[in-house]
């Protein structure tokens, strides 16, 4: 059984003015002791989904339907609020957000959020037996045990991203949803928080990852397999190296070359941009959604939204493959 | 690469200090020279907090060196004072900025910054005048005038508000572009097109850029010169290809090692 079985997950925002329709029918499954990296571009609904998947669904954002299925079957989604804070958010499924530099309350010491997240799940245990256990954790991280009686704001950017991973897999969560981790980091530390990720995945902590973010050159070094979203729907899931040398659907196919690494074969090739820009998601062009930027269009897609079929090994939205 | 120099720095240093009591100070900038050639695009490459902004504002008059000096055309630019020269020097070097969102205010018609480039310019210039000439510098960076002008900044993406902000400086026909991390908050897909105009003038036009960026394959795919900044010192300089494919200080190798590529896996 897979770790996690999302079935058409659909989540809107809902404003005033209208719906942003963020999340159109994402299905997908996380295998254990996998590596899963979603990419794409800005508002394309990778934060979205990491929030739905974590079970932080706050207004404005909305859960319209779909399943998201355990090990054993149990739908998240139906759970009450109670279990989902003892068993599941940080047990199951846990998220590192987005902004690690603002995601630490300034006003606390390190070792009272510890506590604040430790005794959500287990009211009775004291302080002190919290502090003595995040101690190795942290030491895991790589952190030295002062990081504890420290303010965030004593910290750097790297060590800052780090206390938050800390502080996400305090549990030894099945699912660690990381969504952009690196992306306000230098290369360097970058790098040393993705060393990190694999080696907690080593040492048996956590299990699967789910690993956000719009840099594909990142995916290829640490992903299993690849969900390329575009406009709130997901186009293309496929193999790491499958989808990066030989992506199938339109929109990847037009994000691949425009990866620019310092490599002479990428200097030599004269790239181009996709055409365009993405949709405004209070009004999603009808059909396939990719269908005003996209090259080989035909009449059809700009009717009928192409379901996600298996083509060449993997699973692709279009309807170049839907015959 | 025997092309004239347009502008140098000789000896750049900037220092901030700041506390009253006890003087703590950083120096953000630490003796550095180098050359701007015309036609060229040199890339500055260096990790946050490198010191690589703080040069360009030393290069756009926005901050005063504590030591060296900015040479334009063989002209200190710290002996500039008189406004007819402020305003030669600003129609000569532009500068455009990391953020396409905070460039803007957004309570006005995206005309307004075009409107307070003609400042810089002849106040003859008529309103026909005017506009064509801001048509052709948007058809320049590849926007088509009818979908931008009269819009609010809000109603523009933010490829399309960078291109605004690039078509603008071109306005005044400058000899020397300075672009801090002008393409970091653009999507890929769009990123391109953006690298692509500044490629473009500097073949067209003969535009010189100085390209800030903390991204080095970004700094190789569009530079002809690569100066990489550690500390507020440039520790290694030159050629494009050079410095990517035979680099020969360590911290230049360590941020080469650092970046992840799409050929090859790292070893974990």
């Amino acid at each position: 059984m897979p770790v996690l079985n999302a079935e058409n997950i659909k989540a809107y925002y809902h404003l005033l003015d209208g719906d942003v329709q963020a999340l159109e029918g994402a299905t997908f499954t996380l295998e254990k002791g996998e590596v899963l990296g979603i990419a794409g571009e800005s508002g394309c609904g990778k934060s979205t989904l990491a929030a739905t998947l974590s079970t932080i669904i706050l207004p404005p954002l909305r859960l319209l339907g779909g399943r998201l299925l355990t090990e054993n079957g149990d739908d998240i989604f139906k759970l009450p609020e109670r279990t989902l804070r003892r068993e599941i958010r940080g047990k199951y499924v846990a998220l590192v957000p987005q902004s690690a530099m603002n995601a630490l309350n300034p006003t606390k010491k390190i070792k009272d959020l510890v506590t604040d997240a430790v005794s959500a799940h287990y009211p009775k245990i004291t302080k002190r037996e919290v502090v003595d256990t995040s101690a190795k954790r942290f030491d895991d991280v790589g952190l030295p045990s002062r990081v504890l009686e420290s303010y965030s704001f004593e910290l750097s950017g790297g060590m800052k991203q780090r206390t938050v991973i800390a502080l996400s897999s305090l549990m030894n969560p099945r699912v660690l949803i990381a969504d952009e981790p690196t992306s306000a980091l230098d290369v360097s530390t970058q790098k040393t928080v993705l060393n990190l990720l694999v080696e907690l995945r080593k040492k048996g902590i956590v299990e699967s990852v789910i690993f956000i973010t719009h840099d594909i050159a990142v995916l290829r070094q640490i992903a299993d397999r690849i969900i390329v979203m575009y406009a709130g729907v997901i186009v293309e899931i496929a193999g790491v190296e499958e989808i990066i040398f030989k992506p199938l659907h339109p929109y990847s196919k037009g994000l691949m070359p425009t990866v620019i690494v310092p490599d002479p074969e990428v200097k030599k090739r004269a790239i181009s941009g996709i055409p365009g820009a993405p949709p405004n998601l209070k009004n999603p062009p009808a059909g396939c959604r990719f269908h005003p930027r996209c090259a080989s269009a035909r009449s059809e897609c700009g009717r009928d939204e192409p379901p996600l079929v298996n083509a060449e090994g993997r699973l692709v939205r279009c309807w170049l493959y839907a015959k | 690469m025997s092309s004239e120099i347009v502008l140098s720095t000789e000896g750049l240093t900037k220092v901030y200090e700041s506390g009253l009591l006890s003087r703590r100070s950083v120096t953000a900038v630490d003796d550095v020279s180098f050359q701007i050639r015309k036609g060229q695009i040199s890339s500055l490459v260096g990790e946050s907090g490198s010191g690589k902004t703080t040069v360009a504002k030393i290069i756009l008059k926005l901050i005063r060196p504590t030591a060296g000096k900015v040479l334009y055309r063989n002209t200190n630019i710290s002996d500039l004072e008189k406004a007819t020269d402020l305003i030669d020097y600003r129609r000569h070097v532009q500068g455009i900025f990391q953020d396409p969102y905070s460039s803007f205010n957004l309570f006005y018609k995206v005309d307004r910054v075009f409107n307070m480039m003609f400042k810089l310019l002849d106040k003859s210039l008529t309103k026909d005048q005017r506009r064509s000439m801001v048509e052709s510098s948007l058809k320049m960076v590849g926007l088509n005038p009818d979908e931008v002008l009269g819009k609010y900044p809000h109603q523009l993406s933010g490829g399309q508000r960078q291109r605004v902000l690039v078509a603008r400086s071109l306005l005044v026909n400058p000899e020397i572009l300075l672009a801090d991390e002008p393409t970091s908050m653009i999507d890929a897909s769009t990123r391109i097109d953006v690298l692509k105009i500044f490629t473009d003038l500097k073949e067209k036009q003969g535009l010189s850029i100085l390209f800030i960026t903390h991204d080095l394959g970004l700094a190789y795919y569009i530079s002809d010169r690569i100066l990489v900044m550690q500390q507020g010192k440039i520790v290694e300089e030159g050629d494009a290809e050079e410095v990517i494919m035979n680099p020969t200080h360590d911290y230049t190798r360590s941020l080469l090692s650092a970046i992840p590529t799409l050929s090859k896996k790292w070893a974990t």
